[in-house]
């Protein structure tokens, strides 16, 4: 199998008033094609910190983030950014749908960035793929919020990406539309063979993954592996 | 990729297409000042071009202050062509009518002038049958201001005329030079001569037309030794083409400064504006920078957003503008010359939508720098702010000032009548616009300090959304308060040169003024004046005269000398006097006045500081005069600081009593008038009985002064308006793009249980606070402003129009209360869920 994403002794540190704060502090663990792994741990832990390193999204203070086989340290901002937009898709807690644009546009992004052709019907298969293919050209405001993360979700599958990481995805929805919302998550992963990074509070959401990476005040404590109930 | 990101830019400005319209509006004003001023400048060259001919009636014309010499008269017969004299002076007009008098420039015509052009008259016969019935055009204002109607008789001298017609326009005049000395045309071979008498000044002129193509340039630089010898100066179409084209230009090109003052602002509004915008659409940008946008991308899409809003206002602007060009003419009608037709100027289009999308994208660039700063992670933590890296933002940024200077002092020395006014202009701008940011960012510091406990919860909030985190302060105080400096700066400007008028004509000084006395009238105007029971206030000879040599050199070696600077302190007629004591109004600088001549030795003279410079001489040197063709020589005694602004007569020279005194001259005689029947009777008297003598009332010299400042007060303002405007935009816009934050609080308070009026409060006491603050910096600026101009280009003494200001003051902070209520509109009526979904 292949390896998608390698952290190898990553530590980040914030400059805080006179001294520095240590966000996250030498972790490491890797994952294969086709893994799916949750980040469960307190608020203030460094998920988040740790799932914008694995990224790109940030530079680590020292250790290294190697995803698809790239050094993402080495990369200067804009080639990290060439490396997500080829790579990895996200979704976020709280959507993030560029307001000003239609559900089929808000999909059509990352493929656009490519100057991929197809990008449009691409767009529109994925949303009639997520259930939304008589909402496409609505705006985000005019979409319930499960609604939006499903166009969420198809934007972060159009470019076929190696790895999607999901911070929170049902964080902001109701639990059935919570539930919803993750079943259609691990069967768009399933089909598509990405490697999935989850970064949640709901230890029943990552008990759907194979592992699950606990952090403790920026530290790894002993991982769990767990029998993926989505199945 | 430039597709998609023009593309994605238009996208992306959906939902807010009608606030950046308001943000480029800002700018349209300072676009329409320029496209309209640089427009109207290219109709006037065109026009001054197309009717050269007439701005001089003639092909050449001969002048002189005295009449011409028996060699001039050979000259003028060999030229030939078609010749047509004219001959003008200082007079008062007499109106039988009424029983009044006004001093006047009577113009006495042959027929055939103008050759070019013509005299408009109403009724337009009147324009040519004044001449042969021994009738007078008599200049439109004055005839409304005397109450003068055609067929009336006016007097000038001894010699009486019927009034053929209102003058209207005419060759060589315009309405601003006759609202100084209105004209009045009468037939050259029916005018009183005995006004022409010696001492008194007058103006000969010959204007020739030539039927063939003579060069008439050429003709003059053939004569010009002759000529200059013989004090004749000429005039052609050229010169006369190239002398309003020069001072035309530097007209326009003044008030295209004034107009690129409001572009300056709008650029501002709109960076204020852009700032703002970028801030709202962080979350926007870092996810186009998760899904692989680079920085040069993202900020292309809000590069390109500006880059139309710059040509949207350009567009915008210059309809406006060529709209506007049709107003131009009339606003500076009084100035010009020829008329000037109204047509579409592209390249000042062209010019004028360059520099409207040039500036507003310099000054864009500043806050959309930010862009690149925005890092994908802000789509992972929400409250995360752009940060700069390693210091490259900051000398980007500096950069950036540097340039924008560069480009406002370029244009500016570009646009200025000199490089140093250019320069003086943009120091100006860049103090005016520093001392504003400073006195806005001390109004934040106090605001942010921790008010008293007994002030009211609604003042409190209402001061505290003027500091709270981006805010709009700064640039409110800016745009508002540089528009009330502009307009303030005027108001004092007009006032310390009329009350420096209103001033001569009060404290027990003389009001009235007559003069070309002659010695022999002096006693009996004295007795008139006295048995009128009025005071003799002055009584002083006055002798014409020029320099024929300084420190021993001639005049003319002088002249011919390509080293020497001959200046108009030797070119000039003076006039002057003998006394034995100095006057009120002199102070001596250097040496010591001696007051009276024994005959033994040179005459002693006094001499004036500035003309002293002039002519670079000091104590001990001598100076030679001719007078009426003799030559009497003195050796400079004293120098002597003159008052000019006493109401009195002042002296560039001054000989000792008993040298001159049997020189010929005119008397000067000075009194004062407590009411205008008082003077309007003393001058009606004085005059009918000696109509050579010329009198002026101090207090038609105020309105006159009056009349002129307020037209040129008007073109300024009509000017400064465009800022004013501007930043009554800029405000709007400001509110504007903070209004969804007004709403969040809005609900906010309501929902806490805060009732309209309240919030009505809290933003009444926000604009109150802003617009005192911006009006009272500005006029507060403008005094320091007014000061400089007073002391140092009027020297004049200040004057404070205390209510003008508390007005304008008072109209600054309702206009800004108006404006922010009127974008605050229906903020109190959102409903809270419908505020809570709302992403942007």
């Amino acid at each position: 199998m292949d390896k998608v994403l390698e952290i190898i002794d990553l530590t980040r540190t914030y400059k805080s008033g006179h001294g520095a704060l240590t966000v996250l502090d030498s972790v490491s663990f890797e994952l294969m094609r086709g893994d799916t792994v949750s980040i469960v741990g307190p608020s203030g832990s460094g998920k988040t910190t740790l799932l914008g390193l694995s990224a790109g999204l940030d530079a680590p203070s020292s250790g290294k983030v190697l995803l698809c086989g790239y050094d993402m340290g080495a990369l200067s901002e804009d080639q990290r950014a060439a490396v997500r937009n080829k790579h990895v898709g996200f979704v976020f807690q709280s959507f993030r749908l560029i307001p000003t644009l239609t559900a089929l546009e808000n999909v059509t992004v990352p493929a656009e960035l490519q100057g991929r052709k197809d990008a449009t019907d691409e767009a529109r298969a994925l949303l009639v793929e997520v259930g939304l293919g008589e909402r496409t050209d609505h705006y985000p405001a005019q979409l319930s919020g499960g609604e939006q993360q499903r166009v969420a979700m198809a934007r972060a599958f159009i470019n076929k990406p190696d790895i999607l990481f999901a911070d929170e995805p049902t964080g902001n929805l109701d639990v059935d539309t919570g539930d919803h919302i993750v079943n259609l998550l691990f069967k768009l992963n399933e089909t598509a063979g990405t490697t999935l990074v989850l970064v949640t509070h709901n230890l029943e959401l990552a008990a759907k993954t194979e592992r699950i990476i606990r952090l403790k005040r920026g530290q790894l404590v002993p991982e769990l592996n767990v029998i993926p109930t989505h199945a | 990729m430039l597709k998609w990101l023009i593309t994605f830019s238009w996208r992306d400005s959906r939902g807010s297409r009608a606030k950046l319209l308001l943000f480029v509006t800002s700018m349209v004003l300072g676009v329409a000042a320029l496209v309209s001023i640089n427009s109207f400048g290219d109709n006037l060259k065109r026009a001054i071009d197309a009717e050269s001919k007439t701005l001089l009636g003639a092909d050449l014309s001969f002048e002189s202050g005295k009449p011409f010499s028996d060699s001039i008269e050979s000259i003028i017969d060999s030229l030939g062509g078609t010749q047509s004299r004219r001959t003008s002076f200082s007079s008062m007009a007499y109106f039988p009518k009424s029983n009044t008098t006004r001093l006047a420039t009577i113009r006495g015509h042959e027929p055939g002038f103008p050759f070019y052009g013509t005299i408009e008259s109403d009724p337009p016969e009147a324009a040519s049958t004044y001449l042969s019935d021994n009738g007078a055009l008599i200049d439109a204002t004055l005839m409304a201001q005397y109450d003068i109607a055609v067929g009336d008789s006016v007097r000038i001298g001894t010699k009486s005329y019927t009034v053929s017609g209102k003058l209207i326009q005419t060759p060589r005049e315009t309405a601003a030079i006759m609202l100084f000395s209105p004209r009045i045309y009468i037939p050259l071979v029916a005018m009183d001569t005995t006004l022409l008498s010696a001492g008194s000044r007058a103006d000969y002129e010959v204007y020739f037309q030539f039927a063939d193509e003579r060069d008439a340039d050429e003709l003059v630089e053939v004569l010009s030794d002759t000529l200059r010898a013989q004090e004749v100066r000429t005039d052609t179409v050229e010169e006369e083409r190239a002398n309003w084209d020069r001072s035309l230009t530097n007209l326009y090109r003044f008030l295209g400064l004034v107009g690129f003052m409001s572009l300056l602002l709008g650029s501002l509004g709109v960076a204020s504006s852009i700032h703002v915008y970028i801030r709202q659409r962080i979350q926007t940008v870092a996810v186009l920078r998760v899904y692989g946008a680079s920085s040069y991308q993202t900020f292309a899409i809000y590069l390109i957003q500006a880059t139309g809003m710059g040509l949207l206002g350009a567009v915008l602007g210059s309809v406006i503008g060529v709209g506007l060009q049709s107003v131009v003419p009339v606003v500076l009608g009084d100035f010009l010359p020829v008329h000037v037709d109204f047509r579409v100027s592209w390249s000042s289009v062209f010019m004028g939508s360059a520099m409207g999308v040039g500036v507003t994208l310099l000054f864009a660039l500043l806050p959309l720098l930010e862009v690149r700063n925005i890092p994908p992670l802000a789509a992972l933590r929400s409250d995360f702010a752009p940060e700069e890296k390693d210091g490259r933002g900051k000398k980007e940024k500096w950069v950036l000032l540097g340039i924008m200077a560069l480009f406002v002092t370029a244009f500016a020395i570009i646009q200025a009548p000199t490089i140093l006014i250019g320069l003086g202009y943009s120091a100006a701008v860049a103090a005016v616009f520093a001392l504003l940011a400073l006195a806005a960012t001390t109004v934040m510091r106090v605001l942010a300090a921790k008010p008293p406990s007994n002030v009211s919860y609604v003042v409190k909030q209402g001061m505290a959304n003027l500091h709270r985190p981006h805010n709009q302060t700064l640039m409110m105080m800016l745009a508002l308060g540089f528009g009330t400096f502009l307009v303030s700066t005027m108001i004092i400007s007009e006032s310390t040169l009329l009350g420096q008028l209103s001033l001569a004509s009060t404290e027990g000084k003389p009001n009235l003024v007559f003069y070309d006395v002659q010695p022999s009238q002096v006693d009996s105007v004295i007795s008139m004046i006295e048995t009128a029971n009025l005071p003799v206030l002055d009584e002083v000879a006055m002798i014409s005269m020029r320099l024929s040599s300084v420190k021993g050199k001639s005049i003319e070696s002088l002249r011919e000398d390509t080293t020497f600077n001959f200046s108009w302190a030797h070119r000039r007629e003076y006039r002057s006097t003998y006394r034995d004591v100095l006057a009120e109004s002199e102070v001596v600088v250097e040496g010591s006045f001696e007051g009276t001549y024994s005959g033994s030795c040179l005459i002693p003279l006094s001499v004036e500081h500035d003309v002293a410079q002039q002519l670079d001489v000091t104590i001990g040197d001598s100076l030679s005069f001719n007078i009426q063709g003799v030559d009497i020589s003195g050796r400079i005694t004293s120098i002597r600081e003159v008052d000019w602004r006493r109401m009195q007569t002042n002296f560039f020279f001054v000989f000792a009593d008993g040298a001159i005194n049997d020189a010929p001259a005119f008397h000067v005689v000075m009194s004062r008038t407590e009411t205008t029947e008082e003077s309007a009777l003393i001058q009606a008297g004085v005059v009918r009985t000696y109509p050579n003598i010329s009198s002026i009332d101090i207090s038609v010299v105020l309105t006159i002064f009056e009349a002129i400042f307020s037209k040129i007060s008007f073109v300024v303002q009509f000017m400064a308006l465009f800022s004013i405007i501007t930043g009554l935009l800029v405000l709007s816009g400001a509110v504007m793009i903070s209004r969804f934050q007004r709403i969040e609080e809005s609900v906010l308070l309501k929902t806490l249980g805060a009732s309209r009026k309240i919030v009505l409060q809290i933003m009444t006491t926000e604009y109150l606070v802003l617009g005192v603050a911006a009006a009272v910096t500005g006029v507060g600026l403008s005094l320091i402003a007014g000061w400089g101009v007073s002391r140092f280009v009027f020297e004049a003494d200040f004057v404070v129009p205390f209510y003008s200001l508390l007005i304008l003051t008072a109209s600054v902070v309702g206009l800004t209360i108006a404006v922010g209520q009127l974008n605050s509109r229906g903020i109190y009526d959102k409903e809270a869920l419908e505020v809570l979904r709302k992403e942007t």
